[in-house]
Formats: structure tokens, sequence, C-alpha cells
């Protein structure tokens, strides 16, 4: 496929890892705050291409991860009640709640549906009047104005039995929160390429000055993610701190500003709760008061639940780069795709999962 | 989950009033329904980076071009 196969050309992979070697002569750690990224990190085993001095630490970005355990618990909830229909994108569907997860549900005889887009939820919605159709909105910048658009279309066709679970959550507030902490050893962000093509980079230019860290805008295929790893080792070696951008062939500046405005003109933004992490001030997203009506958590009144996290799981670590999922006692061991403990061991974007399949058999054994 | 993939546009569909401008898009040989509604200019022909149903923006060729073109010089190889 064009604009595909010629960003993982293994020439040009190991072309590229051998020009980063040359170019660093200190130590300096790196994170991609993407789970996609982390995904194709892994996949292509670009971690071991790379100087043993570099070390690429892994971010919260992946949506299924962060998701509050209360959340997954309200959804079980919802999806509990006799007249809904749940939907929601795949990969949420097996993320262990307190109880059990969405899929157990679904085998209790709930009607728990996986969807492709928000639009496919409105049109169950559509096709099912009796039902009051419910869709899990999760997601970064990324996907939250195609969840904008779902919540316009109902409105539009006059649907009064469609609603949103919102945990939406946006990127650079996450990363000033790992910045700010005591606690953070990185020194270089690959920013999201995709949050980035709807939202654009000038957000980023007053962190790069506040924390004064090379932040690069960075795509999804091998090549695009080792260019990206060498603008921000150049920038690192020669004590420069800017805002690049390796994925000129898609984000513009300014983003998209279509999406950018579907997006505010429904949702504002609010403190959210990251699973592992904690309470980030105003690092989400949930509806404005004029779309109330289509806010699931406070028509089926689930806005009380509360639920701890297991103690036993480092994802919050994890997720903040500083601990890689080995470190992890449960790793491989009582934690696996097949029975995970954790979020970043269901989603094929969590660094668990990722590391549980592609990363060398010696770390797992 | 921020996984976008890149597509061909193959048509523009009439979109009735008020409804969002819906495309034909192909991905590698399978072509699927994408709303184009953020793309205000979009041309048949013109590649778009897809993301659960919408496309998010226009694959600049000149640019992908540049870049390849520059990491090709990096790599030393042609
Ligand atoms: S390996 Fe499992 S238990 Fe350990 S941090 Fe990852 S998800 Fe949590």
């Amino acid at each position: 496929m064009k604009y595909l196969d010629e960003y993982r050309d293994a020439r040009l992979v190991k072309a590229y890892a051998e020009k980063i070697r040359q170019l660093t002569t200190d130590s300096w750690i790196i994170m991609e705050i993407c789970g996609g990224q982390t995904h194709s990190i892994l996949k292509y085993g670009l971690e071991e291409l790379l100087p043993e001095r570099l070390n690429i630490v892994h971010g919260p970005g992946c949506p299924v991860c962060v998701t509050p355990l209360e959340m997954i618990d309200k959804a079980i909830s919802i999806a509990q009640t006799p007249e809904v229909i749940f939907s929601s994108f795949g990969d949420m569907l097996r993320v262990p709640g307190s109880t059990y997860d969405l899929l157990s549900v679904k085998a209790m005889g709930g009607d728990v549906r996986m969807v492709y887009s928000p639009m496919d939820a409105v049109k169950i919605a559509e096709a099912n009047p009796d039902k009051k159709v419910v869709f899990f909105a999760i997601g970064f910048e990324t996907t939250a104005p195609a969840n904008a658009m779902a919540v316009l279309d109902a409105q539009r066709k006059g649907l009064e039995n469609f609603s949103l679970l919102c945990s939406q959550v946006l990127v650079p507030p996450a990363i000033e929160a790992i910045l700010s902490s005591p606690h953070s050893r990185v020194q270089g962000f690959l920013a999201a390429g995709h949050v980035c093509t709807v939202m654009g980079f000038e957000e980023y230019l007053p962190l790069v000055e506040k924390y004064q860290v090379p932040i690069v805008v960075t795509g999804f295929e091998p090549v695009d993610i080792l260019e990206g790893i060498y603008l921000t080792v150049k920038q690192l070696e020669e004590g420069r701190h800017e805002v690049e951008n390796q994925y000129r062939r898609v984000v513009r500046r300014e983003g998209n500003p279509a999406a950018k405005s579907v997006m505010f003109e429904v949702f504002r933004t609010v403190d959210r709760n990251w699973r592992g992490i904690g309470t980030i001030p105003q690092s989400g997203l949930s509806l404005k008061e004029k779309y109330a009506q289509f806010d699931a958590e406070a028509l089926f009144n689930v806005e009380k639940i509360l639920t701890e996290e297991s103690r036993e799981c480092i994802a919050g670590e994890v997720l903040q780069g500083l601990k890689k999922p080995v470190d992890c006692p449960l790793f491989a061991k009582s934690c696996t795709p097949e029975h995970p403990v954790g979020a970043p061991m269901v989603s094929s974007e969590g660094a668990c999962s990722a590391y549980f399949r592609y990363h060398k058999r010696s770390d797992v054994a | 989950m921020c996984l976008a993939v890149p597509g061909k546009v193959l048509s523009l569909e009439e979109a009735p009033e008020g409804e969002p401008k819906m495309a034909r898009v192909d991905f590698a040989g399978v072509v699927k329904n994408i709303c184009v509604d953020w793309l205000p200019d979009i041309q048949v022909g013109e590649y778009v980076i897809v993301h659960v149903g919408f496309a998010l923006n226009k694959i600049d060729e000149k640019e992908a071009l540049e870049t390849l073109q520059l990491l090709r010089e990096m790599g030393d190889i042609n």
C-alpha cells in the first residue's frame, strides 16, 4: 500500500538506526507517548537496533489502558440494564472490571456489541427505537471528533435513545503531568502523530519552553519512528529544545480546524482520573451542558460507582515510563493476554501486551 | 487506538442537505464508506488518513516525496 510500504523498508530502517548510532554520544531517555508507537517499536524490534545508551520508555498513550477501573464497572453496570444495547470499540470489551469484563456480560445474555465507528452505534440506535443504545466513548483527540460527530448525528436524527459513556483524555496535560513529576526522568518526547493530525502542534510550544525538552511529532511506521528518535537525539546532543514535525505528510501546524471545531462544539475539558496515575487537571473531555441528554453516566445513575485499583498491578508506573513491563512481578506469570490483571495487558497497544508478544524471549522467561 | 490508515478517495457521494459528506475510499483493495466532512476541498484521487470511519486529513504527496528523498539520502541508498 502506498504510504505504508516505503516506511517499512528494512534497508532504510537499518540505515537509519546506524545514523542514530553515529549521532549518540551520551545517554538519553526518550518517551513515546502513543500506544500505537509502542506497538510498532516492539513489533519491529526497533529498541534492539538502537544504541544501548538510548532508553526508550513507553508513555500513557493507550486510551484502553488509562480508562479507570471504575469507568469499566460503570460500563458493566449499564450493559447489564435489560433494555440497553452497549456498544464499544473491541479492546474495551476484554478489560477486566472489578468482578468481570463486558464480554462476560454478553455471555450472560447482555446485548454488548463491538463497533468499528461511533457512527455505527448511532445506526444501531436508529434501527432499535425500543432500546437504549450506549456507546463507550474512549480515546484521545484523534477519536474525540468522531465521538462528537456521533452526538451531532443522533441529534440531527432526533434520536432520544442514544448516549455516550465518556472517558476521553487529552495528551498535552498528560505530558505536563509527567514532566512536572519529581520522579520524571524523561528528556525528550515523541508526540503522537494522529493526535496532532487533529490538533496540530501549537499546544506543545509552551511545554517545550517551560520544561526545556524536545518534542517531535512522529508517525507510526518504523522509518517514521526512527526519524522521530533521530530528530530528538539530535536536539538533545546539540542542547536544543524545540517542537519539530517529523510527520509532515499528514500533520499541519494548525491540525484540522473542522475536526477541532466539531469536538469543542460538543465537549468541554474537565479534570479526569487516569488509571494508575490519578487525576490530571483539565485532561479529559465531557459533554457540554447543552448535550447533557446524551450523557449515559447521568441517565443510568452510575455516577456514584467507585472502585479501588488492584494493588499488585504496577500499570501506573509503567504508563509514566518509570518502569518497564518486565519489572512487574506478575508479568507473563499471573498476568498474560489470556488472563490480564491490568489493562496494559489487554490492549494490543498496551506496553505489557506488546512486551509479551514481541519482546526477546530471554526477558520474558 | 489512535491507529489511522492511508486510503485513496475513489469517489465522492452526493450528501443530502445537513448530512456529513461521505466518500468511497480504497484501502489496498478493501473499499469503505468514509466521512470526509472535515476536508472541505477533498478531491477524487487524493489520499487521506482514516480513523474510526473518518478522514482526519489529506496526505500531502509533495511532503511525502521530499521526506522519502531525504531519508534515502540519509541512508545513502537509492
Ligand atoms: S504485567 Fe499485568 S499486572 Fe503487571 S503492570 Fe502489566 S498489566 Fe499490570
